[in-house]
């Protein structure tokens, strides 16, 4: 196991908006990953945790530092380092099918044969329980079924490291922790790295094995790190009521509002799942239902 | 065995004629028909009450019922000159026959019968010319306004040009199409009338900005989580052309053709009056020239044609953008 398998040095980006002087979103990120890591990012709305992320993924440029996934630098956005998007960013146009068709025939044109390509594509959707789907478009199926072909095609590009920008944030409670679980699974089994961002603390500690929190913009950094010590399997049911991980999620909540309270009344608008238990499915949230894109979706489950 | 047949077909019949009366019945036609009958009727009446307060040189101004024979007319001619020409063709038929008879290796000639075109042919010939014009357009509109779209660089450098020659009326162009076109097309067996190519340039000269300006907003406005998909993806560019931007931008691209369209079939009819292509803007302007008692009515019946046509035209477009549309749940107006 490489411990330094994915690297960020000395990360930081300013971003030109327009005024006299450029915004500095981040400053000076150093992390270290290790090759089959599950690693949470969390912090509130606006402290660049999407930007850590877009620039692990080449969508964005460090202004300074730079990331290196197993020994080479990251320039530009590629394959090995495949993102699950908030809004799943199926293609409207391609069925379920196809839109994972997108990916593997692209990453896979020189490997794979076709009849080898079609029974890889089937098959990750088989993993992530899509294989009734196949033909439909993606207007046609619910948010949570969407969210799950966009992890198909993911981890059909068979990255090295997958990114999840908060995957789960746009889905009801009951959608989240299935897919929560569906996540658990398929990265105990293909031991993937993975970084994802999340604003939902319970979601953070049931699934990683370190938290990163980052504190408040502008200019901002890496705040603390806390390593979940839970054996695995974990088990949702069983560790709401776990001393040691009621622990670990208070100590993240006190990171998150205790020391880095909600910067701005602009940002306390916006949706911060942590104090919602996971496991605490209300009513209303309960039926999967129809969602069209919406991001809204997110600050409902929170309120 | 037939009969069989008709007794199950007879149930689904019924069932068919059902629906049909159900989708017909007196209070729905009743809102859907009454609304523009009414209009239609109003219209045609104020239309006739002014038309009868206005003399011209060319004796009163048209009404409905004037326009109604002259429609007639125009039909009659149309009849009178197809039987014209199947007439001259069967002479030259029968004279060559003869000819060929008498002497096998005798020269016989073959000539095209060069009547006066008649309205039908004259709209037929505006179809053929707006349609090149615009697809000549087309064929740099959409390519340039997708790259365009993609790239802001090559937008900066392009915007201006568009800003400045997008407000320039077709007459303007007109005389310098006309004089490059007298210059740069001088083949001996010409395959296109050069008043033909002088209106379709000016015509894609006018129907160019519409589509090239909303294809690079539709470009330029995809979804950027598409986009990065995308780039995650590493598609090709033209695979992310053909996957992602064209499909994306569809609804824009199409509003951008339909608008061109409805820009082109307006500035053919000038385009055809002044470069005498024998469309529905040179009758215009013969009729107007001729200055009969008949003028006026005549023209009103080319008016109403230009019309119904661009009205036609329009339809065609929005039917071809349902078709290739991907999402068949848009409402399209």
């Amino acid at each position: 196991m490489n411990a330094n398998y994915l690297e960020l040095t000395g990360v930081g980006i300013e971003f030109d908006t327009g005024g006299k002087t450029p915004f500095r979103a981040l400053q000076n990120v150093n992390l270290k990953i290790a090759e089959g890591e599950f690693v949470s990012l969390i912090g509130h709305s606006g402290c660049g945790k999407s930007t850590v992320l877009n620039i692990i993924a080449g969508l964005h440029q460090a202004t300074e530092g730079g990331v290196i996934l197993e020994g080479r630098e990251v320039v530009r956005p590629g394959p090995d380092r495949a993102v699950v998007f908030q809004n799943h960013s199926l293609m409207p146009w391609l069925t379920v099918y196809d839109n994972v068709a997108l990916a593997v025939d692209q990453v896979f044109r020189k490997s794979k044969t076709r009849a080898e390509r079609r029974e890889w594509i089937e098959h990750n959707l088989e993993l992530v329980n899509m294989s009734h789907a196949l033909h439909k478009l993606p207007a046609e199926i619910s948010g949570g079924m969407k969210q799950r072909v966009g992890i198909a095609r993911c981890l059909a590009m068979q990255p090295k490291v997958v990114l999840m920008d908060e995957p789960f944030g746009a889905l009801d409670a009951l959608t989240r922790a299935q897919l929560q679980d569906s996540l658990m699974q398929i990265q105990a089994d293909l031991g993937n790295t993975v970084v994802m961002i999340t604003h939902d603390v319970d979601e953070a500690v049931l699934l990683s094995d370190r938290i990163v929190m980052m504190s408040n913009g502008p200019a901002a950094t890496i705040g603390e790190i806390l390593t979940i010590d839970l054996p695995r399997p974990r088990d949702r049911l069983g560790l709401a009521e776990d001393p040691h991980f009621v622990h670990l999620r208070h100590q993240v909540l006190e990171f998150l509002y205790a020391r880095h309270g909600t910067p701005t009344a602009q940002e306390s608008a916006a949706p911060v799942g942590g104090p919602t238990p996971v496991t605490d499915v209300s009513p209303v949230a309960a039926p999967a239902r129809q969602e069209s894109t919406g991001s809204a979706e997110g600050g409902s489950e929170a309120a | 065995m037939a009969e069989s047949v008709v007794a199950e077909a007879q149930p689904v019949m019924d069932q068919r004629f059902e629906q049909i009366m159900e989708r017909i019945n007196p209070q729905r036609l009743l809102k859907v028909v009454l609304p523009p009958l009414l209009g239609i009727i109003v219209f045609l009446g104020v239309w006739q009450a002014a038309a009868e307060r206005i003399d011209t040189s060319l004796g009163q101004f048209p009404g409905p019922v004037q326009v109604w024979e002259q429609v007639e007319n125009l039909a009659g001619e149309h009849v009178r000159a197809r039987e014209k020409e199947a007439a001259f063709y069967e002479r030259q038929e029968a004279r060559n026959a003869k000819k060929l008879a008498a002497n096998p290796d005798a020269e016989v000639k073959w000539r095209d019968y060069t009547g006066k075109p008649v309205f039908l042919d004259q709209i037929w010939t505006s179809l053929v010319t707006v349609a090149a014009g615009f697809v000549l357009a087309n064929l740099v509109a959409i390519p340039l306004g997708i790259v365009c779209g993609l790239s802001s660089g090559i937008y900066k450098a392009v915007n201006p040009i568009i800003q400045v020659f997008k407000p320039v009326s077709p007459l303007a162009w007109l005389p310098l199409v006309t004089m490059v076109v007298s210059a740069t097309y001088t083949s001996e067996d010409p395959m296109f009338d050069k008043s033909f190519l002088n209106s379709a340039i000016t015509v894609a000269l006018c129907c160019l900005w519409p589509t090239l300006i909303n294809t690079t907003v539709g470009v330029a406005g995809i979804d950027r989580d598409l986009v990065n998909a995308s780039r995650v993806m590493s598609l090709s560019p033209t695979l992310h052309v053909r996957k992602i931007v064209l499909p994306a931008s569809m609804p824009m691209i199409f509003t951008g053709l339909r608008l061109s369209l409805a820009t082109g079939w307006m500035v053919l009819i000038a385009a055809e009056m002044l470069a005498q292509n024998p469309g529905l803007g040179k009758f215009v302007w013969d009729e107007f020239q001729n200055g009969s008692s008949d003028s006026l009515g005549r023209i009103m019946v080319a008016v109403l044609a230009i019309g119904f046509i661009g009205f036609a035209l329009d339809r065609t477009m929005l039917a071809l953008q349902g078709r290739f549309n991907w999402d068949k749940q848009a409402v399209l107006r």
